[in-house]
């Protein structure tokens, strides 16, 4: 046994599968320590958040205190945050479109620009080929040039709540910076927020530990059924082999996908807990684990050590727990590895298709692959809210279907190198 | 030792494998009558039916065809109950030692087994144990050296002792033995062929010998039976058969054991 374990760490793939698993299992269970939150609350009032810190603004300008930085260049990255080449570009196309001849604009000068656009820009206009956004997005542009290249401070007011006359509370120079650590409110967003507006992260790992325990479950599921049936079959034989091959038979030939769908949408969306999901995914995969399992007892059964425990008058079910299950225990290991990795991606495969858990209780990796899908997150380039969700499955399988195969090295000393 | 009861019979004892292109005739028709205390060898070369044939007098394969007597009577072993009481009488030694043993269970479990088959499982542990290093010094194993081993720890000489101490334990009526010395040098051969003639003269057990080695079937027995392709071509006395053979399979296998006389020293029998 011990021996066993050895050389299963011993063998490359393994380890590398498992360490990768086991990052993915300790975050899931480390996380929620530190994060309190609960994984579908909602925290932006916007969708899409990028990725990044998020400061409060009014905590940063009253309360923390204000540092003052002599940065180079740090007006002229005020103006290209707020005037991007892009926006120039249109500015250059607009005056253009209007008349003004190409080579008296110079788009690299700012101040210029800016004064040929006020002297131009009309908002009423309609150049040819513009659309509605196209105008909305010139009245949006126009109005974020306004103080642009101020060089005065800002002057914080806030109104007297007795005269209701705003009155001076601050000043803020262009030079001064807060210490985000030392704003009392802010928040990272690592992976930014969803569709509706919750922390992509937290729901992350959220779902990754219900799909893990969907996976789970479905591979318990599916393994003690065919181990059941593959074991009785296999050893008694007789009519009762028969008919469970027949069975088995059938359940091969009918696509299991299929099966799937069928029986999730007859449950109906509301009677679908992830549990049920589980359960209806493990029941409809038990296939392929009774045909291995039949096949290695069958081969078993007629051994000599087998005669012999019988020769000692051992009962068939002590035969079948003794004498054959400690034999075929590496290859049941082996399934349920396969079974956890294809119900995982089964779970997602059927919440896609919007035949999933029911979306109100809790994450799956499938359901926010489907929300990302449904609110276009990979056409309109929020990657965040999709891309680490496949990333995740992909690991996960990666890593149970590279342990499976370590083992398989370990188990069949004709793989050993 | 030997008297006149049948304790073993057989007519008409058929085993068919497969149907069609596959069909294996493995043992064909074959009548045979066994007598309490007689020392039986089956003798036959390889793929001969020798171990299907010892697998259906054991219970373990059903025959296709024919009937067995077990005791006079004909013999059923439909259920487990009955099947356990018949493998108090008969027991065997497999032909390959090493296959014999499930490999996740130690040595004691082993001999345990046979303990409470005989009834014994209620005994305290110190009686057991008792028992236990009786049977290994029987077969000069010592029981200490082997309690936390696993079978597959031990020589095959030393496997296939444990297989006679577990004889020694279960003592039944009949003793299948196939090819109990296949693994094992000539000199331990003659100590094996030793502790089971003694097993026998002890708890008055029938010993049938399956072998291709037609020259221990001189050695051991009384009774011989020669098996070609299923079918017992001929049988009678040891000296009968083997020395005047009169099929041309017997003298084929014969041929194969050159100085039969010189080889087996009679006298230590
Ligand atoms: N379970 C089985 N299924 C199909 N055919 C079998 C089976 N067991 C034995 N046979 C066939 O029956 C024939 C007799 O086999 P058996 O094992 O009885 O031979 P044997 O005389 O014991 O040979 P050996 O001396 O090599 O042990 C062989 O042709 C073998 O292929
Ligand atoms: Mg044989």
């Amino acid at each position: 046994m011990k021996h066993l374990l050895r050389q299963t760490f011993r063998s490359g793939k393994f380890l590398v599968g498992f360490v990768i698993f086991m990052t993915i299992l300790l975050t899931v269970l480390i996380y929620p320590l530190f994060v309190k939150d609960p994984p579908l609350g909602i925290i932006s009032r916007g969708t899409f958040l990028a990725p990044g810190i998020y400061v409060n603004v009014y905590d940063s300008m009253n309360s923390s205190p204000r540092y003052t930085l002599i940065l180079e260049g740090a007006a002229s990255r005020r103006v290209a945050g707020k005037l991007g080449d892009d926006d120039r570009q249109a500015m250059q196309e607009w005056l253009v479109a209007k008349g003004v001849p190409e080579d008296s604009i110079d788009i690299a000068d700012t101040a210029g620009l800016i004064a040929l656009w006020e002297s131009n820009f009309d908002p009423s206009l309609r150049l040819p080929g513009m659309t509605n956004a196209d105008r909305n997005y010139y009245i949006r542009l126009t109005a974020s040039l306004e103080g642009l290249l101020a060089t005065e401070d800002a002057v914080v007011a806030a109104a007297n709540p007795e005269t209701g006359a705003l009155e001076e509370i601050g000043v803020i120079t262009q030079t001064d910076y807060v210490n985000v650590g030392e704003v009392p409110n802010s928040r990272l967003f690592v992976l930014g927020t969803d569709n509706f507006g919750r922390d992509v992260l937290t729901e992350l790992v959220s779902a990754t530990g219900v799909s893990l325990i969907i996976g789970f479950v479905a591979g318990i599921v599916a393994t003690t059924i065919g181990l059941i049936l593959g074991l009785v079959s296999g050893y008694i034989g007789g009519l009762v082999d028969d008919i469970i091959v027949f069975i088995t038979n059938l359940f091969t030939v009918i696509p299991t996908f299929v099966l799937l769908i069928l029986i999730s949408f007859s449950i109906g969306q509301e009677q679908r807990g992830a549990f049920t999901i589980a359960v209806v995914i493990g029941v409809t995969s038990w296939v392929w684990t009774t045909r291995a399992v039949r096949a290695q007892v069958v081969s078993l059964r007629n051994r000599d050590h087998v005669n012999l425990s019988k020769l000692s008058g051992h009962s068939v079910a002590y035969i079948l727990a003794m004498d054959i299950l400690p034999y075929i225990a590496s290859y049941v290991v082996m399934a349920l590895i396969l079974q956890i990795s294809s119900a995982i991606l089964a779970e997602a495969g059927l919440s896609i298709l919007g035949l999933g858990p029911r979306t109100t209780e809790v994450p799956t990796l499938g359901l926010m692959m489907r929300w990302g899908l449904i609110y276009q997150a990979h056409v309109l380039n929020y990657w965040w809210a999709i891309f680490p969700v496949i990333l995740v499955i992909a690991l996960i399988t990666f890593s149970l279907n590279l342990m499976n195969t370590g083992l398989d090295q370990v188990f069949n000393p004709a793989l050993r190198e | 030792m030997k008297d006149n009861t049948v304790i073993l019979s057989g007519r008409g004892v058929t085993k068919v494998f497969g149907f069609g292109a596959n069909k294996t005739v493995a043992v064909d028709h074959v009548d045979f009558t066994f007598r309490k205390g007689e020392i039986i060898s089956i003798v036959g070369e390889s793929g001969s039916g020798k171990t299907t044939l010892a697998k259906m007098l054991l219970g373990l394969v059903s025959p296709t065809e024919g009937e067995i007597y077990f005791d006079g009577e004909l013999r059923d072993i439909r259920t487990h109950k009955k099947k356990r009481e018949y493998w108090k009488n008969i027991q065997a030694i497999f032909q390959d030692p090493f296959s014999s043993y499930n490999i996740f269970r130690k040595v004691d479990a082993v001999l345990l087994d046979c303990i409470r088959m005989r009834g014994g499982g209620n005994l305290p542990y110190d009686e057991k144990l008792e028992m236990m290093k009786r049977a290994c010094s029987f077969v000069n194993l010592k029981f200490e050296e082997l309690t936390n081993k696993y079978p597959f720890e031990l020589s095959g000489g030393q496997q296939q002792r444990l297989m006679i101490a577990r004889i020694f334990l279960l003592s039944p009526k009949i003793l299948l033995a196939d090819e109990p010395t296949s693994m094992i040098d000539a000199c331990s051969r003659a100590t094996i062929l030793d502790m089971l003639m003694g097993l026998r003269n002890d708890i008055g057990m029938t010993p049938i010998f399956i072998t291709h080695d037609i020259g221990l079937a001189y050695y051991v027995s009384d009774t011989v039976y020669i098996m070609e392709h299923g079918r017992f071509v001929e049988s009678g006395t040891a000296d009968q058969v083997i020395l005047n053979p009169k099929e041309a399979y017997t003298r084929r296998l014969l041929s194969d054991v050159p100085k039969l006389h010189e080889e087996w020293d009679l006298s230590t029998v």
